[in-house]
């Protein structure tokens, strides 16, 4: 089947006219990718297989996988993962460094603001209905002081490139983002894949998240207590994300535990241990506020611990993220964050938004529903590629569809023109062809901000698709920032 | 240590252990059938219909297999899912507790445990299992043991690895007093004497199936007797299968939990294994016999049951 040689599989490889990660618009690999390319071009057909293939058992064995429920029984899928590395040169990833900062910053800032004074209502940036109609606003949670004002403890933000290469933000995810234990275990699989690879190669390493983010979750403790006991929240083992709960669990080395485990007395949070009670005092929930507390939020939820919103609300006990978050990462928030920077910072936004369209707003409305075949609508509280249609590519009922949907809730809706998003090789049936990629970088906020170098890059491994979430058949790639100064040798 | 995590190390440790037990005992039966050839339908429900511990249990297989064939039987001790104790089963379960206390094992002790389940629902299993069932049963003990040895080398020796032990050591000393009894349930044909060329055969297939063989023969000068065999199984005290042995096991791991002097208890199944474990190394292989084989394993496996339940109700359920 898969019998000719490699180098074979650049040759009829095509831009296509998108930006591509590899190649420039003339076709000739970019200088970083250079070495990449050579050893590429070096192995044979069986070798690459059989590398493809090792990764794969790697991630097999572990337990890498997510559940996919069709018939009678879950099946145990690995989520696809490309051999050939998305490189970031240095200058770059200083660039997103600096404006990842900023925007988490300014979200920061927010968040504190519209759960207190909402400064930022009274003059004029937001509208207040656009807050008050927020699905994910809590208003149990106006007035509550969280440690440090810190809400947003991990951020993933969504970047992509357009045609010319530069990058812009597509989302914010400020409440349980996920994927970072896929960026690590990337990392560990393709130096078992290709060990040669990173040593001509300064690549910088992405292994110290784990520590960083527990020292994040342990510096934001209720009562600046120094020795605080800090512990994940899962939804369980079914969940789909839990191997990644565990992972991380794991690596920070604490204790895992799910509603079961806990118990509030008195406003106070405990898990059941063997020798009996112990006071918990800061949780990393991977629950979403809805499910969070039976007796506050839904009622129906199976996951909730009663009394914890309670325990949250007197100091007793801290959440990353805080709840409420949701506000921030709403897309019709979204539109107004390079504002939110203006306001709160003084300082112009380094990343850009996506031309975004409301429409809530009049004229903006009359623009999208005249050009619903152009553009991209997306629901407004939805994320994981649900609830979004892309115009281009939409039938002319889903165009009609969504039609209805935005004139029966404005509100619920935006749009944004279609981005092509940067393509980069990908190993396809034997041969490399282009596909599409975003990057989600991890942010951490506790005593300072941590950036992990790099971030998850996301591939939309069907041809011609532009959505990369795995739960649409995304895969990722390991993600390489190159150290400053050093240069592939 | 949470009381959930405690409670899966001390399960997956037991259902892998029994997976174990039944990988050894199917082991050992298909050697007896090939030391017995004239096979016919009457003796192969003589011999394997043992195998299936509780009436539930044969009720069931006939539910599934119409007749009584090694192979129907051997299929459904080690593939079939909805037999809850086949080895398929057990270490599917035992996969699940380890999965919610990934983050409290090793990954070495994870990626052995799940690549052997992952080996166990794939065709190349049952290619093997076709081929030569005593190689494939050989190979899942084989693996078995590695994942102690992990477990042994790279988890600290803590709580949750007492928690395991206590659970091997539980379940183990319950599948001897199985093996054993199982012994008993397998009748001799007819014309065969008690101490005859067959019974010794079924005695030394006990041992194998125990891994004692070759211990026994250390101290046993040869000789192979109901009473020796029964003695060295249950009483012996360092050999790493006796039921003495696991229970004195088990009682040490139940003390390192709570931090108590073996001489004293602190709780109920303390108490109840550290009656257990005197009475075993008390007793002698006379009064056993006296009171009756059959009905001391029956009762020593009753203890068994009551000590795991005790230990629950210790460390497992708070509210």
């Amino acid at each position: 089947m898969v019998c000719r040689m490699v180098q074979g599989f650049f040759d009829h490889y095509e831009s296509e006219g998108f930006f591509d990660e590899m190649f420039d618009g003339d076709g000739k690999v970019r200088p970083h990718y250079q070495r990449i390319l050579e050893r590429f071009t070096e192995m044979d057909a069986q070798t690459f297989e059989r590398k493809r293939a090792l990764a794969e058992k790697a991630y097999l064995n572990q337990g890498i996988t997510f559940t996919i429920y069709s018939g009678d029984e879950g099946t145990e899928r690995i989520m696809p993962f490309d051999l050939v590395p998305r490189i970031i040169p240095a200058e770059e990833w200083r660039h997103l460094e600096r404006g990842l900062e900023q925007r988490l910053r300014a979200l920061n800032l927010f968040l504190h603001d519209v759960y207190h004074g909402q400064r930022i209502i009274r003059e004029g940036i937001i509208p207040l209905e656009i807050i008050q109609t927020a699905k994910h606003f809590r208003p149990e949670l106006v007035g509550v002081d969280v440690p440090h004002d810190i809400y947003i403890h991990v951020c993933g933000t969504d970047l992509i490139r357009g045609a010319d290469g530069r990058y812009l933000v597509l989302e914010d995810n400020g409440r349980c983002p996920s994927g970072v234990s896929y960026l690590l275990e990337n990392r560990q699989a393709m130096k078992r894949v290709f060990p040669h690879l990173f040593s001509r190669y300064p690549v910088r390493p992405v292994d110290k998240y784990p520590q960083e983010l527990l020292s994040a979750l342990r510096y934001v403790a209720p009562h600046g207590n120094p020795d605080p006991t800090v512990v994940v929240l899962t939804p369980g083992i079914y969940n789909s994300a839990y191997f990644e709960h565990s992972f991380l669990a794991r690596s920070m080395g604490i204790e895992i535990v799910t509603n079961q485990d806990l118990i509030v007395k008195d406003d106070v949070v405990y898990m059941r241990t063997t020798k009996g009670l112990e006071k918990v005092d800061v949780i990393y929930r991977r629950v979403d506020d809805d499910f969070l507390d039976p007796t506050v939020f839904r009622k129906d939820s199976m996951l909730g611990v009663p009394g914890i919103v309670n325990a949250y609300r007197k100091g007793n006990v801290n959440l990353a993220n805080a709840l409420g978050t949701g506000v921030a990462d709403d897309k019709v928030t979204y539109y107004y964050v390079p504002a939110m920077i203006r306001f709160y910072l003084g300082e112009e936004p380094i990343l850009p938004n996506v031309d975004t369209f409301l429409s809530a707003v009049d004229s903006d409305r009359k623009y999208i529903l005249e050009n619903l075949e152009n553009l991209v609508i997306k629901a407004a509280n939805e994320s994981g590629g649900y609830g979004m249609m892309i115009g281009p590519k939409a039938t002319r009922e889903e165009i009609e569809k969504f039609r209805a949907a935005i004139i029966a809730d404005p509100r619920g809706y935006i749009a944004q023109p279609v981005i092509n998003l940067s393509r980069s090789p990908c190993y396809c049936d034997g041969a490399f062809e282009g596909r599409h990629i975003d990057l989600r970088p991890y942010i951490l906020m506790g005593e300072k901000t941590t950036i992990i170098p790099g971030g998850l890059t996301r591939v939309a491994m069907r041809k011609g698709s532009l959505v990369v979430n795995s739960s649409q058949g995304g895969g990722t790639k390991d993600t390489w920032v190159l150290d400053e100064g050093g240069q592939p040798c | 240590m949470l009381s959930r995590v405690a409670d899966s190390c001390f399960w997956l440790s037991r259902y892998l252990e029994r997976a174990e037990t039944n990988s050894r005992i199917l082991d050992v039966n298909i050697q007896i059938a090939l030391d017995f050839e004239e096979n016919n339908d009457a003796k192969a429900r003589q011999q394997w219909m043992p195998i299936l511990a509780s009436a539930g249990e044969q009720e069931l297989f006939h539910q599934i297999h119409g007749q009584v064939t090694s192979e129907a039987i051997m299929d459904f001790v080690t593939f079939e899912k909805t037999n809850s104790n086949s080895i398929l089963s057990s270490m599917t379960l035992a996969r699940e507790n380890a999965r919610t206390v990934r983050e409290q094992i090793s990954s070495e002790m994870w990626e052995q445990l799940n690549r052997l389940y992952l080996y166990l629902q794939s065709p190349a299993a049952r290619t093997a299992f076709r081929e030569s069932p005593i190689g494939f049963f050989r190979l899942l003990v084989d693996n078995l043991h590695s994942f102690q040895g992990i477990t042994d080398a790279t988890m600290t020796h803590g709580e949750g690895w007492q928690f395991i032990q206590a659970g091997k050591y539980i379940e183990r000393a319950d599948s001897t007093s199985r093996v054993l009894d199982f012994k008993y349930h397998l009748l001799l044909p007819s014309g065969e004497q008690v101490g005859g060329n067959v019974d010794i055969t079924q005695w030394m297939a006990v041992l194998r199936s125990c891994s004692a063989m070759e211990a026994y023969f250390k101290i046993s000068h040869g000789h192979v007797t109901s009473w020796q065999v029964a003695e060295f199984l249950i009483l012996h005290d360092t050999f790493p299968r006796s039921i003495r042995f696991c229970v004195d096991a088990l009682d040490q791991a139940l003390h390192c939990i709570s931090g108590v002097d073996r001489s004293h208890f602190s709780n109920e199944a303390e108490r109840l294994s550290g009656a257990l474990r005197s009475n075993l190394a008390f007793t002698t292989v006379d009064s056993i016999f006296r009171f009756g084989l059959h009905q001391y394993l029956d009762q020593t496996q009753e203890r068994l049951n009551e000590i795991s339940n005790a230990l629950a109700e210790t460390y497992f359920r708070w509210t």
